[in-house]
């Protein structure tokens, strides 16, 4: 694959970075539920481009499955999550996660 | 040993074991005859096994043995379950499952209304299996098995009647007690297996056989020392009689069998089993002769002024034991036993006698409130007259026999002995008389309507009078007199006309002072004035135990053990240990703040830090 010879790994992993320490900021930082939840997704799409980027270089396949193991889990995890939102937002008429603390203590 | 036929004596004790079972488990539920039906079957079945197994071994030579497991193998130390019969152990099985079948039966009757009818015959099958384990065993531990166990089942039939507050002290107070004697035993167990390396009862005593007599002390008086504080735990001799008087808290054929016939005779039978370490420890000897001595004219002075009947009866057993320990000390084994034999009958009796009376009269004890119940209850009288004659010693009644063996021995052993022990006999008669004196002459003084006790309160009544009065013709002392040295002792006719003469002057003296003098009692007792009272107040010894023992213990525990271990060490270091806890978690409690965010921003330090150690570490595999 000639044309992405020409972007070395490092580009790959500081973008990887990036966008992890995105979704980190975002997951520490903000209240809204949807938007922490859209952190994590962040997270982990920061490592699926690790990963590929890892297995495009090293010649092996390996980091590609796991790609798509993480892809599936994390639609899955999409889909429970954003289930248990609605319900909560249905019960509480609030999306801020600092607010459903009923379990807390 | 060879070509032993197998006699399965195991089946002895098993068979109230599970009488025990059976009772102590389903009998809650189970009618009054069925309980009672298990609990005499298993000790009459235990008693026609030990027939058969005697008829089928005959002349006992030499002891059956009979092997089953190995209990505690440790080290060169070995315990087995082993049991064993000869000469000296038939004596007491027919004794324990004999008398003790008599007992059951009677007390049938005598617990009739009780509630706790299931748990009684529970605990009477318990006590026989115990005791048969206590005389079959075949080494020291399997006996003290037995030893503790009787205690057990003493403890929880004095306590039988745990609701009132005396029952429950009378228990303690005999567990306490014993619990002394015990240790003394334990400690000489110990002292065999470092001198023999073996608990083996053949084994022990072919050692110590080999071994010189001790002229002042060595390893064997101390053996034998140590076995005397047992047995004078058990058999109730000074100075730890105190438990057997108060033990008379329980139902009354608990008396005549745990605390008359049986468990408090096993002191009398361990040292007459141990003959052979006593025999080379004679101040161990003259220790026991002593120690008998003194109890049976301790008890004896102080069952003179007793007015509980029962009470009186306990005293006469502190004080016969005494008899038996003196036959033991001056080296009259086979005495010693037989009387043993002859007192489970005459006191058995004397206590089934006694629990009559107190069912005739609606459970009252106290012989100012009885009197002229001779035509009322005829044959208690009876049966109770013929149990007074004999261990008052007149001929041809069974204590006459035992008691002259022991005096005479006494008296080649040491005069001085035998003359405390003649004027004891004459106490002896003079106490009891007075009782039935009291008991069945003059006028009724109470205001219950005597009635005579149903038969299956007498039968066994009348089975144990006839055995008082030939019971001193059983051959025993023949029978066993092979297992000790021959007792050097001359029959002269001049001591035992003696000793006989004491018991009948007794007698009268009581006739005089309870029947043709009514009042002479009161008069003498306030010419005595102290000495009278000391007397009435037990010589004051039981104060004396409260005072020096059991008050300093209970006010050493509450200023050292409550105020200084209790509440400093422990409280102290279970608060401490608290407050450590307590400080830690609330250092940490800050980090769970139930804050998701936060949790994050550690999970990310800690990925950090992680990540951090690894450059440092410069990635090296």
């Amino acid at each position: 694959m000639p044309q992405l010879t020409a972007v070395p790994l490092s580009w790959y992993l500081i973008l990887s970075a990036i966008l992890f320490a995105l979704g980190i900021a975002g997951f520490v930082f903000r209240r809204n539920v949807i938007t922490v939840f859209m952190s994590i997704e962040l997270m982990l799409n920061a490592v699926n481009l690790s990963f590929v980027a890892f297995s495009h270089q090293l010649r092996q396949v390996d980091g590609q499955i796991y790609t798509f193991f993480v892809m599936v889990v994390a639609a899955a995890e999409a889909a429970v999550g954003l289930a248990i939102i609605l319900t909560v937002f249905k019960n509480r008429q609030t999306l801020t996660i600092d607010e459903v603390s009923s379990l807390k203590n | 040993m060879p070509n032993q036929p197998d006699l399965q004596l195991w089946l002895i004790p098993v068979f109230p074991l599970i009488g025990a079972f059976l009772n102590g488990t389903l009998g809650r539920n189970w009618s009054k005859g069925l309980i009672a039906g298990v609990a005499i079957g298993a000790s009459a079945l235990s008693f026609v096994w030990v027939v058969k197994t005697l008829s089928a071994l005959g002349q006992l030579d030499t002891a059956h043995v009979e092997r089953y497991f190995t209990w505690i193998a440790s080290g060169d130390l070995n315990v087995g379950f082993d049991l064993a019969v000869d000469r000296l152990s038939s004596v007491m099985l027919l004794v324990v499952t004999g008398v003790g079948t008599l007992i059951h039966v009677y007390a049938v009757g005598y617990m009739d209304h009780d509630k706790g009818f299931w748990r009684f015959f529970s605990y009477l099958n318990l006590f026989l299996f115990f005791m048969l384990i206590l005389v079959l065993a075949q080494n020291f531990l399997l006996l003290f098995v037995g030893w503790e166990g009787v205690g057990l089942c003493s403890y929880l039939l004095i306590g039988f009647y745990f609701l009132e507050k005396y029952a429950g002290d009378a228990a303690k107070k005999a567990f306490v007690v014993n619990r002394v004697g015990d240790f003394g035993f334990s400690l000489a167990m110990l002292l065999m297996v470092v001198q023999f390396g073996s608990l083996d009862m053949t084994k022990v005593f072919t050692a110590a056989k080999a071994m010189p007599v001790e002229a002042q002390s060595g390893i064997l008086t101390a053996i034998a020392l140590l076995l005397v504080v047992g047995a004078c735990g058990k058999s109730a001799q000074v100075p730890l009689y105190v438990w057997l008087p108060d033990a008379m808290a329980g139902p009354t054929p608990v008396s005549a069998l745990i605390h008359a016939a049986t468990m408090v005779t096993a002191g009398v039978y361990v040292v007459a089993r141990s003959s052979e370490v006593f025999l080379k420890a004679p101040l161990a000897m003259e220790v026991v002769a002593v120690i008998g001595l003194l109890t049976a004219v301790v008890a004896a002075l102080i069952g003179t002024a007793q007015n509980d009947i029962k009470k009186v009866f306990a005293y006469s057993t502190v004080s016969q034991l005494g008899y038996m320990f003196v036959g033991l000390g001056v080296g009259a084994f086979s005495a010693g036993i037989f009387h043993v034999v002859t007192h489970a009958f005459f006191k058995a009796l004397l206590f089934l006698g006694a629990g009559s009376v107190i069912h005739a009269l609606h459970g009252e004890q106290d012989l100012a409130r009885m009197g002229g119940l001779r035509s009322k209850i005829p044959i208690t009288y009876w049966t109770l007259m013929a149990a007074a004659l004999a261990i008052a010693g007149v001929w041809p009644f069974a204590g006459f026999h035992s008691k002259d063996a022991i005096l005479l021995a006494a008296h080649a052993h040491a005069p001085w002995m035998f003359w405390v022990g003649v004027v004891t006999a004459g106490l002896t008669a003079f106490y009891v008389f007075r009782a039935i004196f009291l008991c069945f002459f003059g006028e009724y003084r109470g205001h219950a309507h005597p009635h005579e006790s149903p038969a299956i309160m007498y039968m066994p009544l009348v089975i144990l009078a006839l055995l008082s009065v030939a019971g001193g013709y059983l051959p025993i002392m023949d029978w066993i007199a092979p297992l000790f040295p021959e007792a050097h002792e001359a029959h002269d006719m001049t001591l035992v006309l003696i000793s006989v003469g004491f018991g009948l002057a007794g007698i009268l003296a009581a006739y005089y002072v309870y029947v043709l003098k009514p009042g002479t009692a009161e008069a003498s007792a306030a010419r005595l004035g102290g000495l009278y009272r000391a007397i009435a107040n037990k010589f004051y010894v039981d104060e004396a135990y409260d005072a020096a023992i059991v008050h300093p213990l209970e006010q050493g525990s509450r200023a050292v053990l409550l105020h200084g271990v209790e509440q400093v060490v422990v409280e102290g270091g279970l608060k401490g240990t608290v407050a450590m806890v307590r400080g830690f978690g609330g250092l940490f409690r800050h980090l769970q703040g139930g804050n998701i965010r936060s949790y994050a921003v550690y999970a990310l330090l800690g990925a950090v830090v992680f990540l951090g150690l690894m450059v440092a570490k410069g990635g090296s595999q």
